[in-house]
């Protein structure tokens, strides 16, 4: 007899929703860009130079977000930079998913010499300043999307690593791993069989974090000049562009930020409304 | 021979000299209920998880043996330790709302050990779980079975974590105040189901528990433990009826009755307190 509290409803999860919405136009719009972008993201037209966006005076037909300096169609490099964030958000934040939570996991749930080894990376690790870091690794690797994803990979696996730790060591202290443990279950089986699913909550939150963190990264690294060649539109190269022209036409800022802005808060928003709507524990 | 014999275990912290178990020497024998008082810190906990293999790393045994049926397990390897403690042992848990994995249902938490040990198939398993929970007097047993953990109240994840100790028949449980966070009603019924499952099955019980009371009803046998010594090993009867050692006569006279509340509270006396020290500090002086 399972009493009442099998029968309370979750909340419909608006953020889930919305969230997810938002994520998957930036997923249609990486995919499709070639197709559904009305102009060549990289073509430059003088004559239209610093159009302004469609609800303005002295637009032109066609340019709904307008141009920026060089007449390049700001909703066309919009799009494409979607690619580029969405790859680097998918696979620099999962990447740093595996890495540091299985360390996280080993080291807190093994405890012992392995928790030492690890915990002093950790340590070691956090103590360089990351924006020097990176910028230092990808002058070592040479700029280029695979540079912006080992950076971010290197730079930011501890931050799974700790709260992973954490919260295994957390749950290795409740009854239920002694009395797997009494029912025979390896030191090994019981981490991933036991502890993991206990844990996924929490890593899917970092995960989706971490997804919105890689693209706030990749970002910086553009506006700095060291993300991919300046050619390939991108939403922190963009953004660094339209700052030069930012009292002219702040279009070509404020339309790209407003997209970063709102993909880096969609990630955040979709784990905690995963977590709210899956996680079997939370009411 | 007994089914459990532990014989001058004694176990300290790690890398310290802060002893924690005092050669502490008890037996079970087969479908005995022997149960293990003391006041916290005593040590009671820790014989339990001494035996099952389950001790805190920090801890570590400096001496004794654990005999499980003849075989030591103290030199065994941690795979044949494992497979003999899953076959013959299981334990009731202190606390019901972390006994039970949050994130997985309670069919395949109570039926692991039959597959994954005993090797039986996933529906005979699956029958017997609904069996199990049958016996311990819970109704619906198929829907419990594909319910989690937080859907259920303590008393019944009490009920299901009973269940789950006897599912393969072991030889010995070791119910770790297995009523303790429950509240005083429930803590009656949990406590019945216990000794009737005990009884019916015939298993031996190592039942570590602050409360007096409990041991009237279902114990037979009584171990005392003060700072990991034990300073008094008698018959369940005897400890009621006149214990030898001072201390257990002052942490009997200090359990509160409901006959004579106006009597009850005594804590026990400082002089107890000293004597019985002084048996602790004579043990390490005689064993450096």
């Amino acid at each position: 007899m399972a009493d009442a509290r099998a029968l309370v409803h979750r909340r419909a999860g608006l953020r889930l929703w919305l969230s997810a919405g938002w994520i998957a136009l930036v997923a249609a719009a990486a995919l499709l860009a070639p197709w559904i972008a009305p102009h060549d993201p990289l073509a430059q037209d003088l004559f239209l130079g610093r159009l302004p966006p469609f609800w303005m005076e002295g637009t032109e037909p066609g340019y709904w977000l307008g141009t920026d300096s060089l007449g390049r169609d700001v909703l066309s490099r919009i799009l494409h930079g979607a690619r580029i964030a969405l790859i680097v958000a998918v696979i620099a934040g999962t990447l740093t998913c595996l890495i540091g939570a299985t360390l996280g996991l080993l080291a807190g749930f093994l405890r012992g010499w392995v928790d030492l080894v690890i915990s002093r990376l950790i340590d070691i690790w956090m103590a360089f300043p990351p924006v020097l870091f990176s910028i230092l690794l990808i002058a070592v690797l040479g700029p280029g999307l695979t540079s912006i994803i080992i950076a971010i990979v290197v730079i930011d696996w501890t931050r799974f690593a700790r709260v992973v730790r954490a919260e295994a060591m957390a749950q290795g202290a409740m009854d239920y791993v002694a009395s797997a443990r009494v029912a025979g279950r390896t030191r090994i089986g019981t981490m991933l069989r036991e502890i993991l699913p206990n844990v996924l909550p929490t890593i899917v939150v970092l995960l989706t974090l971490e997804m919105g963190i890689a693209v706030i990264v990749e970002a910086i690294l553009s506006f700095v000049n060291l993300s991919i060649s300046t050619d390939d539109p991108t939403w922190g190269g963009m953004i660094a562009e339209g700052r030069t022209s930012v009292h002219q036409a702040w279009w070509v800022l404020v339309f790209p930020l407003v997209t970063l802005f709102l993909t880096v808060l969609a990630f955040s928003q979709l784990g905690e409304g995963l977590k709210d709507r899956y996680d079997p524990v939370l009411q | 021979m007994s089914f459990l014999q532990v014989t001058n275990l004694s176990a300290r912290i790690k890398g310290s000299d802060h002893r924690l178990l005092r050669g502490v020497s008890l037996t079970v024998e087969a479908g005995e209920v022997r149960g293990l008082v003391g006041e916290s810190g005593a040590g009671k906990s820790m014989i339990g998880k001494a035996i099952l293999g389950i001790l805190p790393r920090a801890i570590e045994i400096t001496g004794g043996s654990i005999l499980l049926n003849g075989t030591e397990l103290l030199t065994l390897s941690p795979a044949e330790r494992r497979r003999l403690i899953g076959a013959s042992t299981a334990l009731i848990p202190q606390d019901p709302l972390t006994a039970l994995n949050p994130s997985r249902r309670i069919g395949p938490q109570i039926t692991d050990r039959l597959v994954d040990i005993l090797g039986w198939s996933r529906s005979a398993a699956d029958a017997r779980a609904t069996e199990l929970l049958d016996e311990v007097q819970i109704t619906d047993p198929t829907r419990v079975l594909r319910a989690y953990p937080h859907e259920l109240s303590g008393g019944m994840r009490q009920r299901i974590l009973i269940a789950s100790a006897f599912a393969a028949e072991p030889k010995l449980i070791i119910a770790d105040e297995p009523t303790t966070a429950l509240d005083v009603t429930v803590q009656k019924q949990i406590l019945k189901l216990i000794a009737t499952m005990q009884a019916r099955h015939g298993t031996a019980l190592l039942f570590v528990t602050h409360d007096l009371g409990v041991v009237a009803k279902v114990c037979q046998k009584i171990s005392v433990l003060y700072g990991g010594l034990v300073v008094e090993d008698t018959t369940a009867e005897a400890y009621f009826t006149g214990p030898a050692h001072a201390y257990s006569r002052a942490l009997l006279a200090a359990t509160p009755k409901y006959t004579n509340p106006e009597a009850s509270l005594l804590p026990i006396p400082d002089a107890v307190i000293a004597a019985v020290q002084a048996d602790v500090d004579a043990y390490d002086r005689r064993v450096p």
